[in-house]
């Protein structure tokens, strides 16, 4: 997981670089697209990050020295998502991540699944999370990412994978069911 | 709540990320305890939902045209990229056997040539394996086409293609309604030398696929197509020769 200490990536490639990327990397496009467009809620805005990502990548591809190469990539994704959001919507990343875990009263399973029945209010639930809470939603319950994974696309440290998750998720079963009345009536 | 336990462990158990110990005395804990079995319960809930909602966005075919013009213009040798031949060739079986392999490992996470497939290749041999369960096999049973066929009417939003090929030594005995990928579809069940093949249909928007490459998993293989509108899955213990046979059949 080295893709951003190998300079400027000057190197120049070969034809034979870009056989092996369309091998390795090139697979991945839809999750590093998934993923830009879960952080930046936008697709017009993802598929500009998501073709800045894959160009740095190709750039730094030289020092990909084997290994997963979609953590690798999802990593360059990440960075240049966040880069993009310092840029163009600070605000949203000033949400405050340690926040505490609080025992709140479970909510059933039924409403739960009533309340994630829709893909609207579904999307819309997980868009309400700060991005750091969304992107391991993402990565672990659509593209399947293991801790380990997550870990290192994330740069948050493994240990602590489990409870951003755990937060993340209590976010977003707060959202999903407490979405205002008038919103609830307005999809019926 | 009189739980104290840190609910955080509730998803390392969830995610399966536990290690055995601690995820045999998260389930210990969970026989005595009513609040994490709900919460367990919850969650579990609200990942099926995130996971069956088709939030997953695929790369748009513009995104993927741009990105090759960058890759061109990133590589030495301007002109035509010089690839020998067998590299090429070599490049195109691994790709073929890469995509060959994933094909039913990862159906939701496919490119724009091969389309999604709406369930998994684990749901798919889970329901196999459950109609092999005593009493679960056929909701109607007889090897007669046109008893089948009308059962299923009314039933789904749709009526699936019924034939029996007792004649080429696969006769049908009966079917059934299941569900895959949380829709509703409809199981044939064939007999070929007293082992069950399971035909899976389901309605489909996609356009008509050759009868796949067999897949393989816990000793089962299927092979999957797609004609006129349908989305077929056979799946069974039986050789691949034999499903196949019985895909042939169906797709004429």
């Amino acid at each position: 997981m080295s893709g951003f200490d190998q300079g400027k990536g000057s190197d120049v490639l070969d034809a034979q670089d870009r056989a092996r990327f369309e091998l390795l990397v090139l697979p991945h496009l839809d999750a590093a697209f998934n993923l830009a467009r879960w952080l930046l809620k936008s697709r017009a805005d993802s598929e500009d990050v998501a073709q800045e990502a894959m160009l740095r990548a190709y750039r730094f591809f030289r020092g990909f020295h084997g290994g997963d190469a979609r953590a690798w990539l999802l990593q360059i994704v990440r960075n240049t998502c966040y880069t993009w959001l310092e840029k163009n919507r600070p605000v949203e990343l000033m949400t405050e991540f340690d926040e505490e875990l609080h025992p709140q009263p479970s909510v059933s399973p039924e409403a739960l699944a009533i309340a994630g029945d829709n893909r609207e209010r579904l999307a819309r639930a997980l868009e309400t999370l700060p991005p750091r809470f969304r992107e391991v939603l993402v990565l672990r319950e659509l593209e399947g990412c293991s801790y380990k994974e997550i870990a290192s696309i994330t740069a948050i440290p493994i240990g602590t994978v489990m409870s951003a998750l755990a937060r993340a998720r209590q976010r977003l079963q707060r959202a999903l069911t407490h979405a205002s009345p008038q919103e609830a009536s307005r999809e019926l | 709540m009189n739980c104290d336990l840190n609910r955080t462990v509730l998803h390392g158990y969830l995610d399966g990320e536990l290690d055995a110990t601690r995820s045999a005395e998260f389930e210990r804990h969970l026989e005595g305890c009513r609040e994490c079995a709900t919460a367990l319960g919850a969650e579990e809930s609200l990942r099926s939902s995130l996971q069956r909602s088709g939030l997953y966005e695929n790369a748009p075919v513009s995104l993927r045209k741009k990105i090759r013009a960058d890759l061109d213009a990133a590589t030495a040798s301007p002109g035509m990229i010089r690839i020998p031949a067998w590299r090429w060739l070599a490049m195109a079986a691994s790709v073929l056997v890469v995509v060959t392999v994933s094909w039913f490992a990862l159906p939701r996470r496919t490119n724009e040539s091969s389309s999604a497939v709406p369930f998994t290749a684990a749901e798919m041999i889970d329901a196999h394996v459950r109609s092999l369960q005593p009493g679960h096999l056929t909701d109607v049973t007889s090897t007669d086409q046109h008893t089948v066929k009308p059962w299923f009417d009314g039933k789904l939003a749709f009526v699936p293609p019924v034939k029996d090929f007792s004649d080429e030594g696969f006769p049908l005995i009966g079917g059934r309604l299941d569900v895959l990928g949380g829709q509703n579809v409809a199981a044939l069940v064939y007999m070929r030398r007293k082992h069950i093949i399971n035909v899976f249909v389901m309605t489909t928007k996609e356009p008509d696929t050759p009868i796949h490459p067999p897949g393989l998993r816990q000793g089962y293989q299927w092979r999957h197509w797609r004609r006129q509108g349908m989305e077929y899955c056979a799946v069974s213990d039986v050789s691949d020769s034999d499903i196949y046979k019985l895909a042939q059949l169906i797709y004429q």
